[in-house]
């Protein structure tokens, strides 16, 4: 074993190149969650957005297209789940599996010809003199861009619910969809908007696994992390700078498991694998003696009618 | 414009109406799909559906028909208890897995010795595993009140290297030549759960059919079902009645657990034959579509599971006579799933074409 | 105070089944306090609905000051001028006053600038509320201040109140009608919607009366007798719940100095309850909602466990047994809600008599459940309390309120209790109905057994209470006999006036 092969900058670079997929997916189901909406389908909606960027940056040969088609592909799955749980008015746990099930047998049905192909490289500018500041530059400041917008798109979120009309619209329909409805606002339309930005940033996030992170196509190469940004949202309490954190944390454990198996360290692999699942499992139990911050309206189906 | 009118009740003829509705829609969306992909799709409709069953070779499929349906079953039957009272354990590959592990570690403990007892052993440790894997959730829930969901779930992840370790270490064949994978039981005849090979029938299905009428039993004449339904229908009134929330989410998910454990044993002492890294095929996920479809029925359970293995049998033929990608398959049961939660609206609610209203 | 403000012809609205609004027509004038008089389900809320914008009628016209009036959706009947205070708040527990008070805007300034506009209101019209506070932790008459100050921040020509006293105790009763007389002398028309008649005839100006959907009658309530009005709404004269005046015996239940934190977010900490209840005697719990209520009933049903010694038995002390130990020692209870607590609304009501008859009907052997005779119960308990459904199949959600309220009652006098405690036994019932319910009470308390009636109905509580005590933020007031009780004295035990004031207009 060999500890001293891990280089503690590359590490924390690839900490936040870790994080970057989860953050995107855990923002956009915290803005789902947010409106009242539990979407399990997170995982679904990840690997099909990870084949649809795949697909399309490897025929167009712009991996920005890709990105685009990612979200685009997440937003039209989720679109799936907001017909079933809004005009169906179907139980929303089910919906979720339902949905994580076909995003799976979707992205694997369209990643065919895919296996083994390399995508076009993901263009990484340097930012000039930021990138050159020892240690912090190559950390901080010398990602791709989609890095910088998965943190613009957090400080948005969080700007956005907290300050701005459309967020108290969106807080108040996840927290009392009776009185929202009452008072006018139209609950189906907000919720389904909210679903497809929870589609769309989860589409981003799978692509970002198979564009830059990894970047090739193999079948069920997310592998969880849309299940882990769902356990994101409860340690993060409904919170987009606390999500962030989370990020950070989930990022740099699967980012330290890969780099002591590649140290050698006496533990097997399969447990060192093990670790980013268990220490989710952990957090959980520790965050959920506190459910109080979760919309009171989270998980129930609404009718005008009734 | 259409609009959703709440039935004063839950519409009787729609409950058995909705999964058939549900399968029809597949059949034609699927047909659709495999246009798409090149394939004739009546033609690929008619493999799936009907050569497991009626073509020359279906003396073939027929046995596998029991092999596949076996495992979903019993693990749909399991997750059943929990779905009605709303407790959702999704974790239940996980509980497959440990619950081979288990069995098939206590088998090959015992290799050489040929013993009657050897197989009971084997069923109560897989019994044991998996009720053992979905305690862990059931106690954090209980105990700290953790999401049930997100726990099981990660502890599919977690079972899956801990079958990665087990068959490159422990449980690894000494005499396999290196190769990952443990002995073969099908070569071990004290610890095989087959019954008769050549009708497909082997433990599993004879456990399959005793949890059928058990959970029937259980939800239609017993208190403990009456309380897990009404737990679903209305968790407060459930308390007021006097149903003790601890008990039934450790009951229900415990159940789950060892009757998934029970599947992963079944299969890895029979149709598998050997722990392996690719042991578990997505039995445990593939039980929650025929749970929803079986109506969390077990009547509806056993049709609904013996749909599944048919499209899983289905599926194979039409993968080396048509060229039809498994993952069209996947798709197809994953297609079952949506379509039948949207029809299943009709249950409770009617359409009604009216003026629009306000929304 | 002239003129005609909004003029209502014709308005129909049908509902599968049911026809809640037939062709009701009626003026409210300039400033007018003009009241909408109904029984439950008389089709008052639909009507209100319709002029907010909520349900477009089926036919029918509006005018507002003359011009046509149909608003599509809430947001234009407010930029209309019409504002409107619900009965069950629209209200968001974890958002603050403010932000309430935004959401219900059309353009509502900044934060900062609501937050000074809502302290200038509400101290211009005596209802004192802070903008920052947490909307969960306030009372339920607080929370009707914001309902109350999110329409006047809206200069409204026309509010619609349904229902505002219920949260109300009488003194802040009275002291919200200065602040209607006040807005109304400003110009403002109040459409008031209650059952209540003294209030009425207190307040209004005029009144329309509704039955079944249809207008049938107006009057001027000053010069009109609550008995008159009571009439036309009901359509026949009532029958007033008898009662023989049996012996007062020893004490079945007592609470000994119990205290128990309740289990949901928002809810109201029992704090030091001490009572008693005796044989033969029903005891009425008032108060207004939101003070412990609901708390109190769980810890009576057993949903909510406390020392053994804080809840006693017949001298058997029970407070750590749970619901169905404590049915089999005799006592039982009824919950406010009806759907979803006391019954499971997708149920059959076999399957619901099952819920809480299984052990005293002898519904199960050793946990195996005998549909027939928890079908026997049910058809028992449709019978002898005249439950209108066509038979024990059908499910609980399918029976109108006052109906599945009768068969929740029935299932739990039925099983002959020692001790019965029923919250709201009558809310949301009409008045056919509620006589029923309160006799069967009655006769219950004297066949032997004792009685515990939680409501927030004081004339309710009056007719049938033989003591009477109020629930305040959690803490019980002194228990009283009833009879002879003033209102300002039964006020004074609910709280007073909880900080509330005259307005300063």
């Amino acid at each position: 074993m060999d500890l001293s092969s891990i280089n503690p900058i590359l590490l924390l670079a690839s900490l936040i190149v870790a994080a970057t997929p989860l953050l995107l997916a855990a923002i956009g189901e915290l803005v789902t969650e947010r409106a009242g909406v539990l979407n399990l389908g997170v995982e679904g909606m990840m690997i099909t957005g990870a084949i649809c960027g795949f697909a399309i940056a490897v025929n167009t040969g712009s991996p920005v297209l890709g990105l685009l088609a990612a979200a685009i592909g997440g937003a039209v799955l989720s679109l799936l789940f907001a017909i079933l749980t809004q005009f169906a008015l179907a139980n929303q746990v089910a919906s979720g599996l339902a949905l994580t099930l076909f995003g799976l047998g979707l992205s694997s049905l369209i990643g065919q010809g895919y296996q083994g192909v390399k995508p076009p490289a993901f263009p990484k500018p340097e930012i000039p003199l930021l990138s050159d500041i020892p240690v912090l530059g190559p950390i901080v400041f010398s990602h791709d861009f989609v890095v910088y917008l998965a943190f613009f798109l957090t400080l948005g979120v969080w700007a956005m619910l907290k300050y701005s009309r459309a967020g108290l619209i969106l807080r108040a329909v996840g927290e009392n969809h009776d009185a929202a409805h009452a008072l006018g606002y139209k609950v189906v339309r907000i919720r389904v908007l909210a679903i497809m930005f929870g589609g769309a940033c989860a589409g981003l996030g799978g692509a970002y696994i198979s564009l830059i992170r990894v970047p090739q196509w193999t079948e069920g190469m997310t592998s969880g992390v849309g299940w882990i940004a769902l356990a994101l949202v409860v340690f993060a309490s409904w919170k987009p700078w606390r999500v962030m954190l989370g990020a950070g944390l989930f990022g740099g454990v699967s980012v330290l498991q890969l780099n002591l198996q590649a140290a050698g360290v006496a533990i097997p692999v399969e447990y060192l694998a093990m670790s980013p699942y268990l220490i989710t499992i952990l957090v959980l139990v520790i965050m959920s003696a506190d459910r109080s911050r979760a919309p009171a309206s989270l998980g129930k189906g609404f009718h005008a009618g009734t | 414009m259409l609009k959703l009118e709440k039935r004063p009740q839950p519409s009787q003829a729609w409950t058995y109406l909705t999964p058939l509705l549900a399968v029809i829609l597949t059949m034609i969306a699927g047909g659709i799909l495999f246009a798409f992909l090149g394939k004739d799709p009546v033609q690929a409709i008619k493999t799936i559906f009907w050569d497991p069953l009626f073509s020359e070779f279906a003396f073939y499929y027929r046995p596998q028909l029991l092999v596949k349906g076996a495992p979903l079953v019993l693990i749909a039957i399991g997750l059943s208890l929990g779905f009605r009272a709303g407790i959702w354990n999704i974790g239940a590959e996980g509980q497959y897995i440990i619950g081979a592990l288990c069995g098939a570690g206590v088998g090959l403990a015992f290799y050489p010795i040929e013993a009657w007892y050897i197989f009971p052993l084997m069923v109560i440790a897989g019994a044991l595993g998996g009720w053992a894997w979905a305690m862990i959730p059931a106690i954090l829930k209980v105990r700290f009140g953790t999401n049930e969901i997100l726990v099981s779930l990660m502890l599919v992840y977690v079972a899956e290297q801990l079958l990665a370790s087990m068959s490159l270490g422990l449980l690894k064949n000494p005499q396999g030549f290196g190769f990952p994978g443990s002995r073969n039981l099908n070569d071990y005849a004290s610890a095989n759960s087959w019954i008769d090979q050549s009708v497909g029938l082997h433990w599993g299905v004879v456990a399959g059919f005793i949890a059928v009428i058990f959970a029937y039993i259980l939800l239609n004449r017993h208190m403990l079902g009456f309380h897990i339904r009404l737990t679903g229908e209305a968790p407060r009134a459930a308390r007021f009645a006097g149903v003790n929330p601890t008990r039934l989410i450790l009951i229900c998910l415990g159940a789950a657990g060892a009757l998934a454990g029970l599947a992963g044993l079944f299969e890895v002492a029979g149709p598998s034959g050997q722990v392996s890294i690719d042991f578990n095929a997505g039995y445990g996920f593939t039980a929650i579509i025929v749970a929803f479809l079986g109506r969390l029925h077990p009547v509806g359970i056993l049709l609904a599971g013996a749909l599944m293995a048919l499209t899983y049998i289905g599926g194979d033929i039409a993968q080396s006579n048509m060229g039809l990608p498994s993952a069209a398959i996947q798709l197809f049961q994953g297609m079952l799933l949506f379509f039948l939660l949207t029809v299943d609206v009709l249950t409770n609610y009617r359409i009604r074409l009216s003026q629009r209203e306000v929304a | 105070m002239t003129g005609t403000l909004l003029s209502i012809r014709g308005l129909t609205k049908a509902y599968p089944g049911v026809v809640a609004n037939n062709d009701v027509s009626f003026d409210i004038g300039v400033g007018e306090v003009h009241a909408l008089l109904g029984e439950n389900g008389a089709g008052k809320s639909t009507l209100v609905k319709m002029i907010y914008g909520l349900v477009k009628p089926d036919s029918g016209e509006m005018e507002l000051h003359h011009l046509p009036f149909a608003p599509a959706e809430p947001s234009a009947a407010r930029a209309a001028g019409v504002a409107m205070v619900f009965q069950h708040f629209s209200l968001f527990e974890a958002l603050n006053v403010a932000e309430n008070i935004a959401l219900g805007m059309e353009n509502p300034p900044k934060m900062g600038d609501l937050a000074a506009r809502i302290r200038a209101v509400s101290d211009l019209y005596g209802l004192p509320l802070d903008p920052d506070r947490i909307v969960g932790d306030l009372s339920a008459g607080e929370r009707q201040r914001v309902e109350i100050i999110r329409c006047l921040l809206q200069d409204p020509k026309l509010l619609i109140m349904d229902e505002p006293t219920s949260v109300l105790t009488p003194q802040e009763v009275d002291i919200l009608f200065e602040t209607l007389r006040k807005l109304s002398a400003e110009g403002t028309a109040i459409l008031y919607i209650s059952h209540k008649l003294e209030e009425i005839r207190t307040l209004c100006d005029n009144a329309t009366i509704l039955r079944l959907g249809q207008v049938v009658g107006t009057c001027i309530p000053r010069d009109s007798t609550a008995r008159e009005m009571a009439e036309m709404m009901v359509g026949s004269s009532l029958h007033v719940p008898e009662r023989s005046s049996g012996d007062i015996g020893p004490v079945r239940l007592q609470l000994n100095n119990l205290s128990a934190a309740s289990s949901s977010e928002f809810g109201t900490t029992l704090k030091n309850i001490s009572l008693e209840v005796h044989t033969g005697e029903v005891l009425g719990l008032g108060g207004v909602a939101g003070n412990g209520q609901d708390e109190l009933l769980a810890v009576l049903s057993g949903e909510t466990l406390t020392a053994a010694g804080a809840v006693v038995l017949d001298g058997q002390p029970i407070g750590n047994m749970g619901p169905v130990a404590r049915r089999k020692l005799g006592l039982l209870t009824a919950p406010e809600e009806r759907l979803g607590h006391a019954a499971a609304p997708d149920m059959s009501l076999t399957e619901n008599a099952l819920l809480t008859g299984a052990e005293r009907q002898d519904l199960e052997n050793r946990g195996f459940l005998k549909w027939g005779r928890a079908k026997e119960f049910a058809e028992e308990i449709i019978a002898r309390f005249d439950v209108r459904t066509p038979g024990p199949g059908n499910a609980a959600r399918a029976l109108s309120g006052g109906n599945l309220q009768k068969f929740v009652i029935g299932r739990e006098v039925l099983q002959r209790p020692e001790v019965l405690v029923v919250n709201q036994p009558t809310w949301g019932v009409d008045a056919a109905a509620a006589a029923s319910i309160r006799q069967a009470l009655l006769d219950l308390a004297a066949g032997g057994a004792a009685v515990v009636v939680i409501s927030q109905d004081l004339d309710e509580l009056m007719e049938i209470s033989d003591r009477f005590g109020a629930l305040n933020e959690g803490r019980l007031s002194d228990i009283r006999t009833a009879k002879g009780l003033t209102v300002d004295e039964i006020g004074l035990m609910m709280g007073g006036a909880h900080g509330m004031e005259v307005a300063h207009v």
